[in-house]
């Protein structure tokens, strides 16, 4: 299909924006491919079949417009974790503010590092898990995110992680404009956390690909960044072997424009992945887009989705979410809710999910509702003397709670829904 | 303590008028009994003062200790010390049984001035107050009435009464969908909270619950009205005869 003259002008304009790295010949071919694909791709636009609930042109523009920094006198995210504690300024690696890049069971390294070793394993990653995520949904960002970032890290797990690494992006500059691209390979039998938490940039973009061998573990937990200027686009390629997992969980709240793509693939048998988000969202100028794609081409995985927004005073929340079940993936458990709570009549919800089935011994099952609090139980708890706006709050936490339960750390799930209690408080002051 | 003046409520939706003026006046440390058939307007009578939306108040008023509840949002209703205990106590996922109860405490507690109880406190008082009316931990724990069963559902009503410590109390049929021994502990739970100063208004089709709460004085409300008045021998009355006969003596 012939690409239109608005998808090639965007991705010319977006190619010539960002400087082309250096690195080894195999990040050069690698990211040269990506540019390809990017160029013949176009630039993501409205009309879309994958952006037509989330206008991309906030992404696309260039330059990007500013965005007006957040502060507050709370504690970073993630504070009070015993970690490895990374930092990123407007999407550039900050050693000073960082610990060293030592974890044990873990090597550690920043991309621009890796991709100019000619020799190193990340060559069989970096850039692949991308390209395969791009059939059959087209991820331009993310094709374009591999061919300019020179910003990441390169993580090789070998061994079982006692400690988390967590990456805080720091928005620094009011027109910074982030590419971060990660690569994550996770040896049979080793396990690995990463947190992440923070705006990053005025435009950040992006990509983690992660390999999770046989029996592996990955978790994830990710809170994105208050300011409300912010457009965030993230895409996280992962892939499953056998008897592993997978769990990642996404909190959103302001932003402008927030976009967060997962694709999943089952590679091996009896692997189990999930991905799961919760969102606040206030105001006309708040959009949120999830947007998950699993593929299951393996027999008994077991795949969730499950994600819960909370909207209101215009804002809007999106939800894609498909899963692809291939005729050999017999025993597939592919599970997907996607709830809007909407708190007025101007705030939208658009779901869109999507089951494509070709194995005939599966169970898979979806749901996709919207919906207002609801009245019998704010009057019961008004009805206690609780007042009317923190019993909406403990309606609201209560929704939101489903898809932070998804979190297997309890400390880590107390944080976030600590948070979001003090942050709804604060509205209200 | 609670005087209701002829007070009159339609709906907010529909054009219909449901209670067509009630005078009810209850004294400190009283206990009121309405009785009443189906659809006569008792349920109704509890969460107009309770403060439930899709009600109308035409007229009269309703007064505790000389303020107007039907001024007040529902949560001012509660600190000013009126309790609705549900027929139908709601189901609320996601919301810890235990943490439901501090906030109220707490937030009636800080309505009223007064200091909040700490994490401590609280469970040290709730804990005594559980284990009188036989809710365990594990009932604590679990979300606000989920898989609840129906006495459990009541008990847990009597429990937030207890912590609550209201002046005025409004059963709305707390002994529906209960079994005999259930009742006498829900009825047991409601005695031990009458201290001579606290008042209740128990509402209820039967008797049997008013052999466990003994009333002071009964009412038999019919179409929106309370057509008679009298003693505990009222309701036995109703029991030995039904409605019909009061109703057609007064009618």
């Amino acid at each position: 299909m012939a690409v239109s003259q608005p998808k090639m002008d965007g991705a010319s304009a977006l190619a010539g924006h960002y400087p082309a790295p250096s690195g080894a010949k195999w990040a050069h071919d690698a990211r040269a491919s990506a540019m390809a694909t990017f160029m013949s791709q176009g630039a993501p636009h409205k009309r879309d079949e994958y952006w037509r609930y989330t206008d991309p042109s906030a992404l696309t523009a260039v330059p990007t417009a500013p965005a007006a920094l957040f502060t507050s006198d709370e504690k970073p995210m993630f504070d009070g974790v015993d970690r490895v504690r990374i930092v990123f300024v407007d999407g550039v690696f900050d050693a000073a503010q960082s610990d060293d890049l030592s974890l044990a069971g873990a090597t550690i390294e920043t991309l621009s590092s890796a991709v100019n070793t000619d020799i190193h394993w990340a060559k069989d990653l970096f850039g692949q898990l991308e390209k395969n995520g791009q059939n059959p949904v087209q991820r331009p960002l993310a094709a374009l995110n591999t061919a300019v970032a020179d910003e990441g890290l390169v993580i090789h797990v070998t061994g079982k992680c006692e400690k988390p690494l967590a990456i805080r992006y720091i928005h620094n500059a009011k027109t910074s404009d982030a590419m971060v691209h990660h690569v994550i390979k996770i040896d049979a039998g080793a396990e690995f956390t990463l947190l992440e938490s923070g705006a990053g940039a005025a435009r950040f973009n992006s990509v983690l690909e992660v390999d999770v061998a046989d029996n592996a573990q990955f978790h994830h937990v990710r809170t994105q960044g208050r300011d409300h200027e912010r457009k965030t686009v993230t895409h996280m390629f992962g892939r499953l072997g056998q008897e592993s997992v997978l769990r990642s969980f996404t909190m959103t709240v302001n932003g402008i424009l927030t976009r967060n793509d997962a694709i999943l693939e089952f590679t091996g048998d009896n692997a189990q992945a999930t991905v799961a988000g919760a969102c606040a969202g206030d105001g006309n100028g708040f959009h949120h887009d999830d947007t998950v794609f699993v593929t299951h081409d393996s027999v008994n995985c077991e795949s969730r989705q499950v994600f819960k927004k909370v909207l209101r005073n215009g804002a809007t929340g999106v939800f894609q979410g498909k899963i692809l079940v291939k005729a050999d993936a017999q025993k597939t458990d592919g599970y997907q809710i996607s709830q809007g709570l909407l708190l007025d009549d101007n705030s939208n919800f658009l779901a869109k999910p999507e089951l494509e089935i070709y194995a005939d011994d599966v169970a898979c099952s979806h749901g996709s509702t919207v919906g207002a609090i609801d009245d019998e139980a704010l009057f019961y708890l008004t009805s206690r003397g609780v007042p009317r706006k923190q019993a909406q709050d403990m309606l609201v936490l209560a929704f939101l709670g489903e898809a932070i339960d998804e979190i297997n750390n309890d400390e880590l799930a107390d944080d976030i829904r600590d948070r979001l209690a003090a942050w709804m408080e604060r509205r209200h002051g | 303590m609670l005087k209701i003046k002829n007070l009159q409520v339609g709906l907010e939706e529909e054009n219909k008028q449901i209670l067509k003026g009630v005078n009810l006046e209850i004294g400190e440390g009283e206990v009121h009994a309405i009785m009443g058939p189906n659809g006569s307007g008792k349920s109704t009578t509890s969460y107009v003062l309770a403060g439930k939306d899709g009600y109308e108040v035409t007229d009269g008023s309703a007064t505790l200790n000389g303020e107007e509840l039907l001024d007040m949002d529902p949560e001012e209703r509660a600190a000013a010390g009126l309790f609705l205990a549900f027929q139908y106590p709601v189901e609320i996922p996601g919301v810890g049984n235990m943490t439901f109860l501090r906030t109220a405490v707490n937030a009636q507690r800080k309505a009223r001035g007064e200091d909040e109880l700490s994490a401590g406190e609280f469970l040290k008082i709730v804990r005594a107050k559980a284990k009188s009316l036989e809710i365990d931990a594990d009932m604590l724990k679990r979300p606000v009435n989920v898989g609840f069963s129906g006495g459990e559902k009541k008990r847990n009503e009597i429990l937030q009464m207890a912590m609550l410590e209201p002046k005025m109390c409004v059963l709305d049929e707390t002994d529906s969908g209960l079994d005999v021994d259930a009742m006498k502990l829900v009825a047991k739970g409601v005695n031990a909270l009458r201290d001579g100063k606290r008042s209740f208004l128990v509402i209820t089709h039967y008797q049997r619950l008013l052999d466990h709460i003994k009333p002071d004085f009964v009412h038999i409300m019919a179409d929106g009205r309370i057509v008679k008045s009298g003693g505990p021998e009222l309701a036995l009355e109703v029991e030995n005869n039904g409605y019909a006969d009061i109703l057609a003596e007064v009618a």
